[in-house]
Parts: structure tokens; sequence; C-alpha cells
């Protein structure tokens, strides 16, 4: 996995809440067996005048002038700004292949879908939580100045604009934190323990043989 | 001290906890489906590993397969593509169960799990799916995870997990007649809303919870998800006994004797606290029905689609008001005064054999509305299908002018061929109303089976009770 240290970049806000992992990547493009390529279909039903199917050549296809990401100032954006339970619905890793693939590093909103969460830090994607009031200021900012651009420090936990008048604090757990500083393999990870899955499975399988 | 039943559940499958608390959980039940897997088994491939306990696995092709017409095979040929690499990838490691396409017993994976006793009290089950979360109705762990952690699974047989917080709702008293488990769920969604339980895992319990039946208990837990909830749970009990009891995988002999004397361990404790709890009266749910493009968008079916212009919160406002607009309603309008265009009666929530008795309840010896294009019953698995054909309920909603396919997902997600075309108005028994999620530019208002046999007789919203 891409290890995730510090990061700046130009900010896009997304200014709904609630956005499902079906607004993020429509179900027609989960038919892949492949986990790259989903980029250009982020979004692809606001993104997109027509209806996109998998094969078809996007560049091709007529933009929305009115998505938000289609707007030239956001041209190369790679922090998404949201508002609250942004990532709901299905489960679908699809949604954060898809927006790393667009080229998002990181997601700053009040809060997510548990899965979806946990899904963008499989993919070195990092999901920020800030207070509704923060991201509210964030918006601000975003809106009022072209260009805006945050830079988030991992190791340290912050997002700063780059005049340095907006400072915030987030939290991420200890773990998560590691993982993604170092780019660790999840599995690689739990496999050293293999030991200890092995004789937990084993008493288990003992106790209760109708688990087998 | 005193621990709930989910706190109960976390623990005995803990492998190791890492300092910060991350727990490595063992999984017990292990289900596949086609969409999911692939890039799961592909980099289990790569990384030259195998799956840990194949035995875990119970897997089968249902989001992608057709529902009709099935000797001509799947025709889209990326779909087919990915339900052969899911036949290749099970062919090639192994698996305790796999009910390919064709399969007499195929269906949606959240309906064949506990159709087969493949879900048991007390067990972890995971799923590369949000709706995993239907298995907690048996009292076992079961929530969703991406596909990074499908792989995970496959090469581990754990995963990484933090303890959730823990939230219940007591439902209290007895639900009224024409009154089922998925209004029940809608209305708890109303109340709490679609991130209301949110980093939680909500046991539901109380009188009413207690008197469901498995499917009714298994449609509730299937929707916690769309409160947010990582998992949903109810406390296992005589109901669930009886369920489990004699199904391919459950244990028989002395072996069952044993599991149920365990499974009965699995209750909160007296005095156990929550984090949070909300309590609701049984007796005020009506039936309810979608309005908008989230679940929590929802009223009872006296009721009317709210007026955005009351709303103070901007972002609430802004959000009714986009709904309203996709869903092609004026503020205001009363729910039994919109006419549909379709219904769909399926998905795993609500196509289980009770859920089909209580539609063909509703249809037998009516016509499905002349403004109603398609009625479509599909069937949660081969099995529903079978038992519903030997009680002739597929007599019942074909006399009515309903269609009667093959079982899958289907129009739940429309990712076959069952969708909605741009525009269109469906009253649907599955779970999520989101924007597209029937097919591009569909409207879908989420309903209790009842509910949605009634609107095709009706040809738009109807309570369910006052049907003469
Ligand atoms: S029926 Fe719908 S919600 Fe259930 S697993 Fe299939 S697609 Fe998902």
């Amino acid at each position: 996995m891409q290890p995730f240290r510090v990061h700046s970049g130009l900010v896009a806000p997304l200014d709904r809440a609630n956005v499902d992992t079906d607004a993020i990547i429509p179900k027609q493009f989960l038919k892949s067996i492949k986990r790259s390529g989903f980029g250009p279909n982020l979004f692809d039903a606001w993104r997109y005048l027509d209806h996109g199917e998998p094969g078809i050549d996007n560049a091709k296809r007529p933009l929305n002038p009115d998505f938000v990401l289609n707007e030239p100032r956001y041209r190369g954006a790679s922090i998404l700004l949201a508002r609250r339970n942004f990532g709901c619905g299905s489960s679908r890793e699809h949604a954060p292949w898809a927006l790393a693939d667009y080229g998002f590093r990181a997601i700053i909103a009040p809060s997510y879908a548990d899965i979806f969460h946990n899904n963008c830090y499989k993919n070195g994607l990092l999901p920020i939580v800030l207070g509704e009031s923060e991201v509210a200021r964030l918006f601000d900012a975003t809106l009022a100045f072209p260009g805006f651009t945050l830079t988030i420090d991992l190791e340290r936990q912050t997002v700063v604009s780059k005049d340095g008048s907006m400072a915030f604090g987030f939290e991420v757990e200890p773990f998560r934190k590691k993982c993604l500083l170092e780019g660790l393999d999840d599995i690689g990870l739990t496999l050293r323990h293999a030991d200890e899955i092995r004789t937990f499975e084993a008493r288990r399988l003992a106790e209760q043989p109708w688990l087998a | 001290m005193r621990r709930t039943l989910y706190d109960k559940l976390f623990d005995s499958h803990v492998v190791r906890t890492e300092a910060d608390g991350t727990a490595l959980l063992y999984v017990d039940r292990h289900l596949v489906h086609e969409v999911t897997s692939p890039q799961a088994f592909e980099g289990l491939k790569l990384a030259g590993r195998r799956p840990w306990r194949a035995g875990s696995i119970v897997a089968t092709a249902d989001h992608n397969t057709p529902t009709q017409d099935w000797a001509h095979g799947i025709r889209d040929p990326i779909s087919r593509t990915q339900v052969e690499t899911l036949d290749a990838n099970i062919r090639q490691y192994g698996a305790k169960a796999y009910f390919p396409f064709l399969d007499k017993r195929q269906g949606i994976v959240h309906v064949i799990g506990p159709e087969t006793g493949a879900t048991l009290p007390g067990m972890t089950v995971v799923c590369g799916d949000s709706h995993t979360s239907t298995h907690g109705a048996f009292g076992a762990l079961a929530w969703g995870i991406g596909t990074s952690e499908v792989e995970h699974v496959l090469a581990t047989q754990c995963l990484l997990a933090k303890r959730a917080k823990t939230m219940l709702v007591r439902v209290e008293g007895r639900l009224g007649p024409g009154v089922t488990a998925k209004d029940l769920v809608l209305a708890v969604i109303g109340r709490i809303g679609t991130a209301g339980g949110t980093g939680h895992a909500i046991e539901f319990g109380g009188a009413a919870i207690r008197a469901l039946s498995m499917e009714g208990r298994m449609t509730v837990c299937n929707m916690a998800i769309e409160a947010g909830a990582r998992a949903g749970l109810v406390a296992p009990d005589d109901t669930t006994f009886d369920y489990v009891r004699g199904r391919p995988f459950a244990p028989v002999g002395a072996q069952w004797d044993r599991a149920i004397a365990l499974w009965r361990t699995l209750a909160s404790d007296e005095g156990a606290t929550y984090d949070a709890t909300h309590v609701f009266d049984a007796a005020e749910i009506m039936p309810q029905v979608t309005w908008g493009t989230s679940p929590e968008m929802v009223v009872p079916v006296d009721g009317r689609v709210p007026d955005p212009d009351r709303e103070r919160d901007a972002t609430r406002r802004d959000g009714i008001a986009k709904a309203l607009e996709y869903m092609g309603l004026v503020p205001n309008t009363r729910i039994t005064d919109i006419a549909i265009d379709k219904v769909f009666i399926g998905s795993c929530t609500n196509s289980r054999i009770e859920d089909l008795r209580a539609a063909a309840a509703v249809a037998r010896g009516r016509r499905v509305a002349s403004n109603v294009k398609l009625a479509m019953v599909v069937p949660g698995s081969g099995s529903v299908k079978a038992q519903a054909e030997v009680e002739g309920l597929d007599l019942v909603f074909l006399a009515a002018g309903f269609e009667w396919r093959e079982p899958g997902c289907s129009m739940c997600l429309a990712m076959n061929d069952d969708r909605l075309e741009p525009g269109e108005r469906c009253a649907s028994t599955s779970n999520r109303n989101f924007e597209g999620r029937q097919g591009a530019g569909g409207r879908t208002h989420l309903v209790s089976p009842a509910m949605a046999a009634a609107a095709a007789i009706a040809g738009r919203f109807v309570d369910v009770r006052r049907l003469s």
C-alpha cells in the first residue's frame, strides 16, 4: 500500500450530505473484476450528462457543467471536502478505488459510514473527520478562494491552510496511523500471528465442532 | 462485569489485541458472492497464498444473474465473466458449499446463509456486502466488509476490528394488524436517521421484536445498516432454535444439545448498559412509505411529502429539495396520491417465504392496476421459490398479473436486466432508495411486501389495512 505521510493539495467541495457509494461509483461499473480504472466513472451519474456503461470511451461523453468536479478551478484536486455521513450504503470498495484512481488522497467530512471509512484506510486514502463547524469554514474558504489548498500531516494529525490561517487537529487510531504512515500490508501483519490464530482456531473448533 | 450480547460475541472471537484496542477477530463463516470477491481472490493468488479455511466459505452468484430465460445463460458478457470468475475461484480453492448460477438452491447470499443453516447463533459472519447485518437476527456477529478485507479473511481467517459502541433499540408492545417488520425498521430509521447508528452495533429487543418470526427479525437486522450501524443483533431464543433445527448445516444429535445450551447464554446480561438506547411503542407504528432518496426520508402511509420550506437546518432543507426534485414530487403531496409505474417484491430484505405469503394474501383474487407496467416477484432463493410453488403462491401472483421470476438480487440494485427506466416510479420491498439504485433516473419508494402488493393493485400507494 502507498504510504501516507504529508500531503498538500487542491481542495474540491462536494456540498451534499449522505453521499452514498452508489453515487460515488454506480453499480454497472462493479462488474469489473479489476481493482483499477474506476476513476473516469467516479460520480458518473452526476459528472456526465449521458448514461455511462462499462467499455464506453469516457473522454467522448458530455460533461455536466454544473457538477463541481467539472469546474476548471477544481481540476487536479486531491482533497475532497464533503458533508456528513459520506460513503453510506453499499460496502463496495470500488468507491475508494474510484476516488483514489481519480487522484484523491484524502477526504475531509464531519462523519463517514463505517464500512467506507474502513475501506479508505485499506487503500491509502485518508478519511479525516473534522467538526461540522470546521468543515463549514473549510467549505467557505474553498468557495471563496480559487486554488485553495490544504496540507495534511498525518504524523502530527493536522490540517493546515497554506497561509496558516486555518489549522485543525484530527483524530486517528494509532494502529491505523502506523499502517498508513509505513504503508504496511494488513495481511502480512496478521500472518505474523499465524500461530496464535491456529491455536485459537483449534480450541474453538474442538469446543464447537459444528462450526467446522 | 455485565456484558451486552455484542460484547459476548466480540470477546469470544478475539485472537489477540493491539495496544490501541484493535482486535484480531476470528471469522467463523465467510459468505462470498461474485461482485466483491474477484479482486480478493486475485490478490490472494498474486501473493501466493491460499484460503486459510476453505470450509468456512459459502458462496453463490446472485447480484448479476438474470431472473428469466435461464436457458439462455447470462447474456451480458461482463456479468458472465464475473460469475465465471467466481466459478473458477471456488473450483480452484474449494468451499463448504457453492450455489452457482442455475443451481436449484442458488439465491441471494443473505437468504441462503440462514436457510441452509450456514448461519448459526454465536458465529462471526462476514461477507463483502453491507447487508451482512441480516445474519445478526440469529445472534451472530455479522457485518459487511470491503474487498481488501475479503482477501484478509481468505488469507488469515481473521479481521482487524475495533469494538463498536452499543445501542439498544427496544420496541415494546405489539405491532398492529397489517404492520410488519419492514414498517418497524423503517420507522426506527425515520427516527434515528441513516447516520444514527454510525459506529454502533444495534441490539433489537423488546416484546415486539421477540414476537417477530426469524424472517421478520432478518428484515429488521438487514436494514440496521441503513441506520448506519455496523451490525444488527437479536438475542437467539426458541424462535431462533426452531428455525435452525434440521437445516442442512445445523448441528444434530448430541452436538445440537450442546449448541443449544451454549446459544442460550447469548443474551445481554440483566443490567448491562448500552452507549445509547431508543425506545419505541410498536402500537404507534403505521405502514411506512419512503418519499425521498435516503431510507430516513420516510413517513406513515397517511402522511404527506414534506415541505423543504418548513425545515430550518440548511443542509437538511437542501437535502429535501434535492430529493423531491429527483423524485419528481411536489411538497405536501399526500402519499396515497402518488401513482406508481412498477412494483418489485424481492431483495434480501423481503424475499423470504413469509414475505411472499404476505404479498400473495393481498394479491389473491385481485388484479394489478392497468397503469402499472410491471409488477414482479423475485424469490430470494431457489428454495424459497420451490416452497412458494408448493403453496401455490406463484399461481396467485400470476393470476393477479404479477411476473414470477427466478431468484437473485434483481431490481434491488439493477445490475442485471431488471431495472427502472428514467423517471419510472417503483414500489419496492428492497432496502435502498438512493438515486439511480434501481436504474438510472429511477424513483424508488421503499415499502413492506403487503404494501407493495397493495400498491400494485391500486396503482398508487394505499394503506393495505384499508384495502377493501
Ligand atoms: S438483494 Fe440487494 S441489498 Fe441484498 S445483497 Fe442483493 S443487491 Fe445487496
